[in-house]
C-alpha cells in the first residue's frame, strides 16, 4: 500500500473577486523512501497542494478530496491529529529561509522546540540532538554555531538549517517546496547533494515541488507536471524527459535553454499563463497548446493511465504528439 | 576592429560603510563591490555578464548609467568619457542607453497607465515632439514588442509577469537607444515566458542591431544570448571569453565550478556528469582575500595564490588564474 494516497483533491479559494480554483481534482501515490518530484510553473497549484496535506492553507481555502496517510484523512483531520503528524512524520522545507525562520529566536531555541514539543525531550537533550542534526547537514562547527540567531547564517546555511530542523523527528515524508530556488547556482547544488544523501540516509519518502525540470532530473525517481491546477502528466524520470508525451511537457522542455548543448533558437510556448478565477473548463493548457482539438476546448481530458507506469490528460494520441 | 560602441577602461565602484563601532572621526570602511573591470563592445554585439549574488552585476549595470559613482573611464563611441560628465551633458547621452530591471511589475509605476510608462522617455528626451506623434510612436513600439495598442490605456496590475516586462523594454525602445542594459530580465519569469522574452530580445537586437549588455545568474539564459561572456566574481572578473568559446573550454576553477553546477533538464547527463565542488561561502566582500579573492574556495588554490593577484590577460580568451585550464582530476 501506497505511504500517501491522494485522489481528486481539490483547493479553492473564496475571494472577493469570486472563487479561485487553485487545485482540480489531483490524484498521486507517494511509496515508501520513494522520490516525487512536481512540476509547474507559478499558478499551477503545485505549492497549494502541498499545503492542503499539511492543513496550512490560508483561511478563505476550501478541500475537497482525500489524501489518505496511515489510514487517516489528512484533508478532514482535525488540528490536533494534524499536530501529531506535522513535522513529526510528514515535514516540510520552504523555499524562503530568512521567513521561515524565526529571526528573534537562536537556532538551538527552535530547534530544541520541535523536539521538545513532539518528543517530550528535556532541553538539554533537546539541544544535544539538533547539534547531532546540523552536523548530518554538514554545518561546520555546529556546536557553537547553533547559538547563533537566523541572520548570522547566509542563505545557503539557513537552508541547512531548515532541512536539518525537518529532520530531527524522522519523518516518514519530507515535503520540499522550492528549496533551492531563493540560491545561487553553486550553493544549489550541494544542498541537492545533501538532500539526496539525506534522502537515502533516512530513507525518507520526498516530495520536491519545483519549477526547475534540472532539479528534477537529478533528484527524482518519477514526476508529476502540473498546469493550472492539473496533473498533464505522470511518468518516472527517464521516460519523461525522453519521450514526453503530453504538449506541455514537450514545450516546457523546448522552451528551456540549456548549458550543455547549443540550440539555434528556443521555442517559446505562446500565450499568457492561465486565470485561475472560476470554474475550469477543458483543458487548462487549451489557449496555448499547438495541437489543440475542438474537443479540448468543451470537455476536460482525464488522467489516463498507459505504458505500465505513466499516465497523461490529453485527448491528442500520443504518437502525434512525440513525433 | 573598429571604434567600440563603448568601452569600459579600469571600472571601480566602492560604498563607504560605517559600522555602529566607529568613531565619527573615523575614516569609513571600503567595500569595493566593483573592483577594476575593463570590456569593450561592438555595435551590435551582446555582452553577457554573469555571476553570483554579491559579484557586482548589478552595480556595474547602475554604474554605467551612471546611478552610481565609478571611477575608471567610459569611452562611448564618439570619444566622450561619460564618466567626466556633468548631469547636464550627461542627458545627450541618457536616450542612447537605456535600461531594463529585473522585476517587471515594481519597476513600472503602478498609477500611471501603459501609454503614460511607454510615453514618458519621449516628454524627457524628444520634448520637442506633438502629442499626435508622440502617441503614433507609443503604439508603434507597443506593437513591435507584442503588445496590442489598444493596451494602452490600462494600468501596469492588469497585465502579467510576461507582457509587464514587454512594457519595460517597450519603454526603452521607445528612445531609439544604441546600447540596452538588461538587468536580469528574465528571472522572475516562468520558464515559458521566459523564452518568450528572451525570442523577444534576440528579434529586437537583430531588427534594430541593437547593442546589449545582458546581466544574469542564469548561465544557460547568458549562454543563448550572448556574443561576449564575462564572469565576475567578488567585484573583479575571473574570465571572459567568446560565448562558444567560454562554455566549451572553461579555463577558469570558477567558471567551471559555476558551469558544473547548472542543473540539467537530461537525467542522464545529471548522473553522470561530475560537478566541481566549492567550498564553503562567499566570503565578506569588507574583507576579500588576498591575492587571488577566489582562493579560499578554488580547489585548485596554492601558496602563490594567497600572495599575488593572477595578472590581468589580454586577448580573446582571458582568463584571471595562476593555473588555468582543466581539473587535475578530470584531465
Amino acid at each position: 500500500m501506497a505511504l500517501l494516497d491522494v485522489e481528486n483533491l481539490t483547493v479553492r479559494f473564496d475571494t472577493p473577486e469570486g472563487e479561485i480554483h487553485a487545485v482540480n481534482g489531483v490524484s498521486f501515490t507517494l511509496d515508501k523512501g520513494e522520490t516525487l518530484g512536481i512540476v509547474g510553473e507559478s499558478g499551477s497549484g503545485k505549492s497549494q497542494l502541498n499545503f492542503a496535506l499539511l492543513g496550512l492553507l490560508a483561511r478563505n481555502g476550501r478541500t475537497g478530496g482525500r489524501a489518505m496517510f496511515d489510514g487517516l484523512n489528512l484533508l478532514d483531520a482535525s488540528a490536533r491529529q494534524l499536530n501529531a503528524i506535522r513535522a513529526k512524520r510528514i515535514a516540510m522545507v520552504f523555499q524562503d529561509p530568512m521567513t521561515s525562520l524565526n529571526p528573534y529566536m537562536r537556532i538551538s531555541e527552535q530547534m530544541a522546540e520541535v523536539l521538545m514539543l513532539h518528543k517530550g525531550l528535556s532541553k538539554r537533550k533537546a539541544v544535544e540532538e539538533s547539534i547531532h542534526m546540523l552536523d548530518a547537514v554538514r554545518i561546520p562547527d555546529a556546536k557553537n554555531r547553533v547559538r547563533l540567531y537566523p541572520h548570522e547564517f547566509s542563505g545557503g546555511m539557513r537552508q541547512r538549517v531548515m532541512i536539518a530542523m525537518s529532520l530531527l523527528c524522522h519523518p516518514e515524508i519530507l515535503i520540499a517546496d522550492e528549496p533551492t530556488t531563493a540560491l545561487d547556482v553553486t550553493v544549489q547544488a550541494q544542498i541537492m547533494e545533501l538532500l539526496a544523501d539525506l534522502q537515502r540516509d533516512f530513507n525518507m519518502a520526498t516530495i520536491l515541488i519545483t519549477h526547475d525540470l534540472g532539479v528534477v532530473a537529478g533528484f527524482c525517481e518519477r514526476a508529476i507536471v502540473m498546469y493550472g491546477g492539473r496533473v498533464m502528466e505522470e511518468a518516472p524520470i527517464d521516460p519523461l524527459f525522453e519521450k514526453p508525451t503530453h504538449p506541455y511537457t514537450r514545450g516546457l522542455l523546448d522552451a528551456i535553454p540549456r548549458v550543455d548543448q547549443g540550440q539555434d533558437a528556443l521555442r517559446a510556448i505562446p500565450g499568457n499563463p492561465p486565470n485561475m478565477a472560476g470554474a475550469p473548463k477543458g483543458c487548462p493548457f487549451a489557449p496555448r497548446c499547438g495541437f489543440v482539438t475542438e474537443r479540448c476546448w468543451a470537455e476536460t481530458p482525464p488522467l489516463v493511465a498507459f505504458d505500465g507506469a505513466r499516465a497523461r490528460a490529453c485527448y491528442r494520441p500520443i504518437e502525434e504528439v512525440a513525433a | 576592429m573598429s571604434q567600440p560602441l563603448i568601452e569600459a577602461r579600469d571600472i571601480r565602484v566602492s560604498f563607504d560603510i560605517r559600522r555602529p563601532s566607529d568613531l565619527p572621526w573615523q575614516a569609513p570602511a571600503q567595500l569595493h563591490a566593483v573592483n577594476g573591470v575593463s570590456f569593450s563592445l561592438q555595435k551590435g554585439q551582446t555582452l553577457g555578464i554573469v555571476g553570483e549574488s554579491g559579484c557586482g552585476k548589478s552595480t556595474l549595470a547602475r554604474a554605467l548609467i551612471r546611478m552610481l559613482p565609478a571611477s575608471g573611464s567610459l569611452i562611448w563611441e564618439d570619444g566622450t568619457d561619460l564618466l567626466t560628465l556633468s548631469p547636464r551633458q550627461m542627458l545627450k547621452y541618457r536616450a542612447d542607453i537605456q535600461m531594463i530591471f529585473q522585476d517587471p511589475l515594481a519597476s513600472l509605476n503602478p498609477r500611471m497607465t501603459v501609454g503614460e510608462i511607454i510615453a514618458e522617455p519621449l516628454r524627457t528626451h524628444r520634448p520637442k515632439m506633438g502629442a499626435k506623434a508622440r502617441k503614433e510612436k507609443v503604439r508603434a513600439v507597443m506593437e513591435r514588442v507584442g503588445l496590442l495598442p489598444n493596451q494602452l490605456n490600462r494600468y501596469p496590475h492588469e497585465f502579467s509577469g510576461g507582457q509587464c516586462q514587454r512594457i519595460g523594454i517597450a519603454r526603452a525602445l521607445v528612445v531609439e537607444p544604441k546600447l540596452l542594459i538588461c538587468d536580469e530580465p528574465v528571472s522572475a519569469l516562468d520558464v515559458s515566458i521566459q523564452a518568450q522574452v528572451i525570442g523577444l530580445l534576440e528579434e529586437l537586437r537583430r531588427d534594430l542591431g541593437l547593442t546589449i549588455i545582458f546581466i544574469a545568474h542564469d548561465l544557460s539564459v547568458v549562454k543563448h544570448l550572448s556574443d561576449d561572456v564575462m564572469v565576475l566574481y567578488l567585484g573583479r572578473i575571473m574570465e571572459k571569453a567568446g560565448s562558444d568559446e567560454l562554455f566549451a573550454d572553461p579555463r577558469h576553477p570558477y567558471t567551471q565550478a559555476l558551469l558544473s553546477a547548472v542543473p540539467i533538464p537530461d537525467p542522464k547527463v545529471e548522473r553522470t556528469k561530475k560537478v566541481v565542488p566549492l567550498e564553503g561561502d562567499l566570503p565578506s566582500p569588507m574583507r576579500p582575500p588576498e591575492g587571488c579573492v577566489f582562493r579560499t574556495r578554488c580547489p585548485k588554490a596554492q601558496s602563490l595564490c594567497a600572495t599575488m593577484p593572477p595578472a590581468h590577460e589580454n586577448g580573446t580568451h582571458q582568463t584571471m588564474c595562476h593555473f588555468p585550464g582543466a581539473l587535475a582530476a578530470q584531465g
